[in-house]
C-alpha cells in the first residue's frame, strides 16, 4: 500500500465535499417560494379565470372577493383576501417539522450541513418562545383540512365552465394540485401520530393500525411530497394569473 | 478504511491508537471522522473516497480525545444510566403478558442500534454546544427512550425526562443522526419526532389537557 502518514494535531480537515450545495439551493428555493407568495398575495386581483380559482386565494372568504367561497368577512375588508386564509397553509409549512429541518440548515445555519460546525451562539433548540411554538404543529394540520376541503371543492368546480361540464388545461392543473397537497398533508407527522403514533399497542386497535401504517409509508415522502407541492401551489396561482390577466389561453380538452 | 488504519499501524506507526473489534459494522467501535465526515471506519471504503487527494482520518470529535483515534465516550454511558429502564405492566388473569406482532416491529427498529455513538457526535447539540451537555441527552438516548415508551408493556413514563433532563426541546429535527447512523435507524422520522408529539400532548396542547381532565373521571 502506497501511503504517507501526517499526523495533524489535534483535528485533522474539515469536510472536503460540497455539503453547502444541497442547502444553498434549499435557501434559494425557500427564499424564493416566500417571495412569490408575499407577492401574489398582495396582488388582490387576477386570482380568478372562470371557472379556476388560485389556491393561494382559497376559500375566499370575503365579501368582496371577485369569486366567493363563503362569505365569512363582510365587504369591509379591503385588503387582499389572500391574507385572511393565507396564515394557515404558511403556518403548517412553516412549522412542519421537514421544512424545519430546511430552514434550520440553510437559513439558521443551525447546522448548515451535519459536522459543520453550527453557526448559532446562543443556541436554544425549539425551547425558547418563539421556537417553542413550533409545538403548536398539530392545529395548523386540523385547521389545514377544511382548507384543502375548499382546494378540492375549486378543483370539482373546475370542471363546469360557462358552457356546460368540460376539461380544460386548468382543471387538470388545479386538480393535481389538490392531490400533491393532499399527500403532503396526509404524510404529516402530526397526522402519523394523531391517527395512531400515539398507541403503544396497535392491538386491538386496527383501524388506527392501518392508518398509521398508510401514513407511515406517505411519510417516508413526506420531503419530496412538501416541494412537489410547493411547486404545484405556485404553478398553479401562477396558471390562473395568466389566464386572468388574458396572457394565455386555456386549451380546453373537452 | 479501517484495514488501512491497521496496515499503517502494522507498518509505519506502531503506536498509533485505534479501536475495533468485529471489521463487520456490528460492534460500533471504530467509530471516526474520514475526510471530516463521521463514519465506522470498517463500512468506509477507500474506493469509494476522492482519489488523488489525502484521505484524513481523525476522531470523533465531541467527545474527550484519548489518543489518536481512540475517544472517551462515558458522556454516552452516563445519559444512558439516567434513563429508567423498563417497567413491566402487571401481568394478566393467566399470569401471563402477551405482546403482539405489530407492536414488536414499531420497536424492533430502535433494538438494531449498536451504540457507535455516531449520532452522538454529528449532534450538533453535542458537538457545538456544550454549555447545554448537562441538559440534553442525545439522539442515542431518545433511540432508547422511544423502544421504551412505545413498548406495549412498559408502564414507565419518561416524557418529564425527555422534556426537562432530556432536553428534547434542544434537537431542531435537522437529521443529521439519521444521516450518520450505520444501522441505518431513522432515529428523527420514527423516534424524535413521534417523542415530540407526545411531549406536546402532554405539555404543550390545550386540547388534549382538557380532553384529559375527562378521562380522568371515574
Ligand atoms: S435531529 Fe436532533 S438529535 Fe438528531 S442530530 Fe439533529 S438536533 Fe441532534
Ligand atoms: S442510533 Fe445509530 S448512530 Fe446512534 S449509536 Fe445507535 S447505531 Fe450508532
Ligand atoms: S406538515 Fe410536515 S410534519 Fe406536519
Amino acid at each position: 500500500m502506497d501511503a504517507r502518514v501526517i499526523r495533524l494535531e489535534p483535528h485533522p480537515a474539515q469536510r472536503g465535499d460540497a455539503w453547502w450545495a444541497a442547502p444553498l439551493l434549499t435557501a434559494i428555493a425557500l427564499v424564493a417560494f416566500v417571495a412569490y407568495a408575499v407577492w401574489a398575495a398582495l396582488q388582490n386581483g387576477n386570482y380568478y379565470a372562470a371557472p379556476y380559482l388560485s389556491p393561494f386565494y382559497s376559500p375566499c372568504v370575503a365579501a368582496r372577493c371577485t369569486h366567493v367561497s363563503v362569505p365569512l368577512v363582510g365587504a369591509w375588508w379591503t385588503l387582499s383576501p389572500a391574507l385572511l386564509v393565507l396564515w394557515v397553509p404558511g403556518g403548517f409549512r412553516a412549522s412542519c417539522y421537514y421544512y424545519r429541518k430546511a430552514y434550520y440548515r440553510s437559513l439558521f445555519r443551525s447546522p448548515v450541513a451535519c459536522a459543520v460546525p453550527d453557526a448559532a451562539r446562543d443556541y436554544r433548540g425549539e425551547t425558547r418562545f418563539p421556537l417553542v411554538l413550533q409545538n403548536v404543529h398539530r392545529y395548523f394540520f386540523y385547521l389545514t383540512l377544511p382548507v384543502l376541503a375548499f382546494l378540492w371543492w375549486d378543483a370539482l368546480r373546475a370542471f363546469r365552465f360557462a358552457d356546460g361540464w368540460g376539461l380544460g388545461l386548468g382543471t387538470l392543473v388545479l386538480c393535481a394540485n389538490a392531490a400533491l397537497l393532499t399527500l403532503y398533508c396526509l404524510s404529516c407527522n402530526s397526522c402519523r401520530h394523531a391517527c395512531g403514533g400515539h398507541l403503544d399497542s396497535f392491538h386491538g386497535a386496527p383501524i388506527r393500525s392501518r392508518a398509521w401504517k398508510i401514513v407511515s409509508r406517505l411519510n417516508e415522502k413526506h420531503r419530496e411530497f412538501g416541494w412537489v407541492s410547493l411547486a404545484s401551489v405556485v404553478l398553479a396561482d401562477f396558471y390562473v394569473r395568466l389566464l386572468s390577466v388574458g396572457l394565455l389561453n386555456d386549451p380546453r380538452l373537452f | 478504511m479501517l484495514d488501512a488504519v491497521r496496515e499503517v499501524q502494522a507498518t509505519q506507526a506502531g503506536d498509533l491508537a485505534v479501536r475495533w473489534n468485529c471489521k463487520a459494522g456490528k460492534c460500533g467501535s471504530c467509530s471516526a471522522e474520514v475526510n471530516g465526515i463521521p463514519r465506522l471506519m470498517c463500512m468506509t471504503r477507500l474506493d469509494g473516497l476522492p482519489t488523488g487527494e489525502p484521505v484524513t482520518v481523525g476522531p470523533m470529535r465531541s467527545f474527550p480525545l484519548i489518543r489518536d483515534l481512540v475517544t472517551d465516550v462515558s458522556f454516552n454511558y452516563e445519559k444512558a444510566a439516567g434513563i429508567p429502564s423498563f417497567q413491566p405492566v402487571p401481568a394478566g388473569a393467566d399470569g401471563k403478558r402477551r405482546m403482539y406482532q405489530e407492536d414488536v416491529e414499531r420497536i424492533q427498529e430502535f433494538h438494531r442500534c449498536i451504540e457507535c455513538f455516531l449520532c452522538q457526535n454529528t449532534c450538533h447539540v453535542v458537538r457545538d454546544h456544550a454549555d447545554l451537555r448537562p441538559h440534553y441527552s442525545g439522539p442515542r438516548s431518545f433511540v432508547r427512550i422511544a423502544a421504551l415508551e412505545m413498548h406495549p408493556l412498559d408502564a414507565g413514563d419518561r416524557l418529564p425526562l425527555l422534556k426537562d433532563g432530556a432536553g428534547i426541546g434542544l434537537c431542531n429535527v435537522t437529521k443529521c443522526c439519521t444521516e450518520v447512523c450505520p444501522e441505518q435507524i431513522r432515529i428523527t422520522d420514527n423516534a424524535i419526532i413521534p417523542l415530540k408529539e407526545r411531549v406536546a400532548d402532554r405539555y404543550y396542547d390545550p386540547i388534549a389537557a382538557f380532553l384529559r381532565c375527562f378521562k380522568r373521571t371515574p
